[in-house]
């Protein structure tokens, strides 16, 4: 039996390729087969995809929208809170103290063993150092206070680090990425490596990398955070979306700061 | 048959005529085929030849099904007079029916995976294999049968 199967085998591929246009019609790189994990060649920012006018507004401090919430947050930095009346600066001094900061997170917290992104981090010094009441996730104060920290950064290459205690997160973002989801079944891969610099209607499929968050996008006519962008991307293949704070957004993001490294922080970005 | 029915995807709504077309020709397939062979490689449908569902079909209406929210076709295909900018994930449905028959566009629209395994194109009449739906379309195919044909009969007339 097994000596006429090869004979068989042949038959039906030829059976099966006979009427198969799709296959030609359709650009090796439409398909999945790009979704190898590796960084995009070349590295590029979110906002070269963005209209121009959408970068001309970014490049402008005074015109870029993000820039009140950065604004916001330097006074949020020296604002006393919680039981011992400390503010941010009573521990860490001035703005230069946070220059670079934003280009290692996500990163493992040593103490507690979690993987905390910018906003975790900002939350965790909040309720253990000033003992105040927690931000919400997405609140203003945090997207100011992020803000305002990712900004010293500008300018600066991304360097997580995805060693050691960080592996398993990343190894567990770098799986998600790649994972068909939705009604819609498609991966962060399949957009974000295989088709950037595409059209998808309207809009420019970007390499989706997380250095200009929070950015202000104008069609939430506000800012927000990566997470809130996750959950847009997710919601438009009409999948189920993580939590805001959910371990699966903290490793999706640890895998997408690994595979921006090298990249400037552009925060705040604007965003059509 | 368990095998092959994964394979094509369950389909809501489908008539048992039509499963017993998409049924046969996958029983075709599977005895053309090694046993052991892995699903991935299985050989492929390329043509659901019975129409979802029976009576009139309207291809205007399928026309705005594809350019309209629910078909959301134009997000990846050019089409020449949408009067609006379209994607270029896929290739132009301009000229479609030229290309293929409408057994072909069917099966195309239907589950494309079934004749190309990596596609990017969403199956539109799916609902098997699909991890983290959303709740308002769980267990629900992203078009129904009559949508379905509507849009057959659209693509046929892009010649
Ligand atoms: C159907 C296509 C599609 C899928 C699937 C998809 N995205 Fe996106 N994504 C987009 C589009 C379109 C935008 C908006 C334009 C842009 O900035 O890329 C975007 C934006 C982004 C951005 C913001 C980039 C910036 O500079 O503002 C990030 C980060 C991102 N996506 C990550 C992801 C991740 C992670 C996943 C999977 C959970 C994912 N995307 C799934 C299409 C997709
Ligand atoms: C997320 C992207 C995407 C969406 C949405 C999409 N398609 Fe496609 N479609 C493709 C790609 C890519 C191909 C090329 C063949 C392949 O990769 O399978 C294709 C191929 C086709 C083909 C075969 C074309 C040919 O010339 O061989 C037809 C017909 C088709 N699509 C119809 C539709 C219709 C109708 C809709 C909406 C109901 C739709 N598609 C939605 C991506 C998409």
């Amino acid at each position: 039996m097994r000596a006429v199967l090869p004979c068989a085998w042949l038959l039906a591929v030829v059976l099966a390729c006979a009427g198969c246009t799709v296959r030609e019609s359709a650009d090796p790189g439409t398909t999945g087969v790009h979704a190898a994990p590796v960084r995009p060649v070349p590295l590029q920012q979110g906002s070269v995809f963005a209209p121009p006018s959408v970068q001309a507004m970014q490049a402008d401090e005074f015109e870029n929208p993000g820039m009140l919430w950065v604004a916001r947050g330097a006074k949020l930095w020296r604002q006393p809170e919680g039981s011992g009346a400390r503010s941010c600066a009573d521990c860490h001094g001035d703005a230069g103290s946070m220059r670079g900061a934003a280009t290692r997170y996500p990163q493992v917290d040593p103490a507690s063993g979690q993987l905390l992104d910018l906003e975790g981090r900002i939350m965790q010094c909040r309720s253990e150092r000033q003992q105040a009441a927690p931000l919400a996730w997405e609140s203003e104060p945090l997207l100011a206070l992020t803000a305002w920290v990712a900004f010293q950064s500008r300018g600066l290459p991304m360097q997580v680090s995805i060693d050691g205690p960080a592996r398993p997160f990343f190894e567990r973002g770098r799986e998600r990425y790649q994972q068909r989801v939705g009604q819609m079944n498609l991966s962060c891969s399949q957009c974000h490596d295989a088709n950037w610099g595409r059209q998808l209607g309207a809009e420019t499929i970007s390499q989706g990398h997380g250095t200009g968050y929070p950015v202000y996008r104008l069609e939430w006519q506000g800012a927000g955070s990566l997470q809130r962008r996750l959950r847009s991307c997710l919601s438009g293949v009409r999948a189920e979306m993580f939590p805001y704070g959910s371990q699966e957004h903290l490793e999706l993001s640890l895998y997408l700061a690994w595979r921006a490294g090298g990249l400037a922080i552009e925060a705040p970005g604007v965003r059509r | 048959m368990d095998t092959g029915g994964t394979r094509i995807g369950r389909v809501a709504g489908m008539r048992p005529g039509t499963m017993a077309t998409m049924a046969s020709a996958l029983l075709l397939a599977m005895t053309l085929m090694p046993a052991a062979a892995s699903l991935a490689a299985a050989p492929a449908v390329d043509a659901i030849e019975r129409p979802l569902v029976d009576g009139a079909t309207d291809p205007l209406r399928g026309r705005a099904i594809a350019l309209g929210r629910d078909g959301n076709c134009l997000l990846c295909h050019g089409l020449v007079d949408a009067g609006r900018p379209t994607g270029n994930l896929a290739p132009p449905l301009d000229g479609v029916a030229a290309r293929l028959g409408a057994g072909q566009i069917r099966q195309r629209v239907v589950n494309p995976a079934l004749t190309n395994p990596n596609t990017i194109m969403p199956a539109y009449f799916v609902v098997d294999g699909l991890r983290q739906v959303a709740e308002p379309w769980r267990g629900k195919p992203i078009l129904d049968a009559q949508q379905i044909e509507d849009l057959v009969a659209w693509l046929q007339t892009l010649r």
